[in-house]
């Protein structure tokens, strides 16, 4: 599904994040980045989306080279991703809004793929994610679990093949994150999604990625990977394999800075 | 700014200058009924007719300022570098007084209504520019980086994203400026021209001494102006709701 070869990334000053990087996910994989703040998370995931050009190198999501979004890819960011301007139906409908308002030209929508019902896949994701009682109210009016089931349900309505999401559930409570954590994995399993999640948190690494990329020191050369093939099931946190495994990717972490 | 505060607010300036009026005693300051009598004769006058020459000129300077500094300040708010460029130029045109310009420009455009439009707009349009720019550089680069993952290229961020952002600080430009632009409007009027609240205030006070109508005349400018307010408000209301959601 993500294929990265010799990817090289350097930020203006010409100080560089990735050199010669390369990593592979395979469809239907679920991922996790882990990393200290500042060592390329949040700049893998970008390059990844299409939202900033890669140095050198290259970066295929379903074998296509990435030069701008893909329309089948999905992007969640920790916040600010929503219109503040735009209630929480509008806001889910948006991408909707946005493929209907170019056409299925398959650059800005997938090719051959009009949207004929915005409506009724609004109100299915509004229904889905219990946001019916609130689907009128705006951003600023709402609690922070509430916006990311908004970006989720936005993100999902377009129907992707591969979500990615930056830090999603770190601004939020632990309740309500584990509320979303748990939520990520059934819609992940429902939808045969390939997900790469973001995180700098130990936990939720170990919970949600079956394979974790660790990120360290810059340039990040070689990809780390730790196999965690528990993780993917609620219960996981409950038991000794998610101690060890967090134990491990303590480990790595320490190792990679 | 509600309505019954205004009609308070309306009702206290009366008792003012019904006292002032008492005080002075002179046919320079009518009392304040006399006036609202008069007013209610002319307005379906000459001083109607004076109204929607003003309220013409207002609304086209409005309309004119807002097609033209709005793409100026989105343009601005999103490419710092053109920003680095005409910043210090807006800064240094921004608080010369236009009313200093009025000769040069009925100079220039002549004594056509374009004249006086221009000079109107000429306020206007740094209000809205740099209110519309700082509102176009404040926006999250998170909030454009997710709607360009939604597919959005630059006509449908413009749609979907700049153009509403852009909203509230369009009305509120316009609602702060709409008592200059009023204000400016008597100085612009009172060049060449037979129509509008400054020549009829101007003829009336000035030439014919006719102060009772003067005061109607400056009376039909204070509801000009704070109808323009209520007008830009009510669109507000309308066209960015998100404002007053609590």
């Amino acid at each position: 599904m993500i294929e990265l070869d010799g990817l090289t990334f350097r930020y203006p000053d010409g100080s560089a994040v990735f050199e010669g990087f390369a990593w592979r996910v395979a469809a239907g994989e679920a991922w996790a980045v882990l990393g200290p703040s500042g060592c390329g998370k949040t700049t893998l995931l970008y390059l990844l989306a299409g939202l900033r050009p890669a140095s050198a190198g290259e970066v295929r999501v379903a074998g296509e080279p990435i030069l701008r979004p893909r329309p089948r890819t999905g992007l969640i960011l920790q916040d600010f991703g929503l219109l503040p301007w735009a209630t929480v139906r509008d806001n889910i409908a948006l991408g909707l809004r946005v493929r209907g308002f170019y056409g299925p030209d398959g650059k800005h929508a997938p090719a051959g793929e009009a949207v004929t019902a915005r409506r009724e896949i609004t109100q299915t994701w509004i229904e889905r994610l219990g946001l019916e009682p609130i689907a009128g109210s705006y951003p600023g009016q709402i609690s922070g679990g509430q916006r990311q089931r908004t970006a989720i349900a936005r993100t999902l309505a377009l129907n992707p093949d591969l979500l990615l999401m930056d830090e999603p559930f770190a601004a939020l409570d632990a309740p309500t994150r584990e509320d979303l954590q748990n939520l990520t994995l059934k819609l992940r399993r429902e939808r045969r999604l390939t997900t790469v999640i973001v995180t700098h948190t130990i936990e939720e690494a170990a919970l949600l990625g079956e394979h974790v990329l660790v990120l360290g020191r810059l340039p990040n050369h070689t990809a780390r990977i730790v196999a965690n093939p528990g993780a993917g099931d609620p219960a996981f946190r409950a038991s000794a394999a998610y101690v060890a495994a967090c134990a491990r990717l303590r480990q790595e972490l320490e190792a990679a800075r | 700014m509600r309505r019954s505060s205004v009609l308070i607010a309306a009702l206290a300036l009366g008792v003012l200058w019904q006292l002032a009026a008492w005080v002075v005693h002179r046919p320079i300051l009518p009392p304040p009924l006399e006036v609202v009598r008069v007013f209610a004769v002319e307005i379906v006058g000459d001083l109607g007719l004076d109204f929607l020459a003003s309220l013409g000129r207002v609304v086209a300077s409005m309309a004119l300022a807002v097609v033209t500094a709005v793409p100026a300040g989105l343009a601005l708010g999103q490419m710092p570098a053109l920003n680095r460029i005409f910043s210090p130029v807006i800064y240094i045109l921004y608080p010369i007084p236009k009313v200093v310009l009025v000769p040069v420009i009925l100079l220039f455009l002549g004594i056509s209504d374009l004249a006086k439009v221009v000079i109107i707009f000429l306020i206007l349009f740094f209000q809205i520019l740099v209110l519309v720019r700082d509102q176009a550089a404040s926006l999250r680069p998170e909030l454009v980086a997710s709607v360009r993952s939604l597919g959005a290229g630059r006509r449908a961020l413009f749609r979907f994203v700049y153009y509403p952002a852009s909203l509230p600080a369009i009305l509120t430009a316009l609602r702060q400026s709409i008592g200059t632009a009023v204000a400016v409007l008597y100085v612009a009027e009172l060049f060449a021209t037979q129509r509008g609240l400054g020549y009829y205030i101007y003829l009336h006070g000035s030439t014919l001494f006719d102060y009772p109508r003067m005061y109607a005349g400056v009376l039909a400018m204070s509801l000009l102006g704070l109808g323009l307010y209520f007008g830009v408000d009510g669109l507000q209301r309308r066209l960015c709701p998100w404002q007053f959601a609590r």
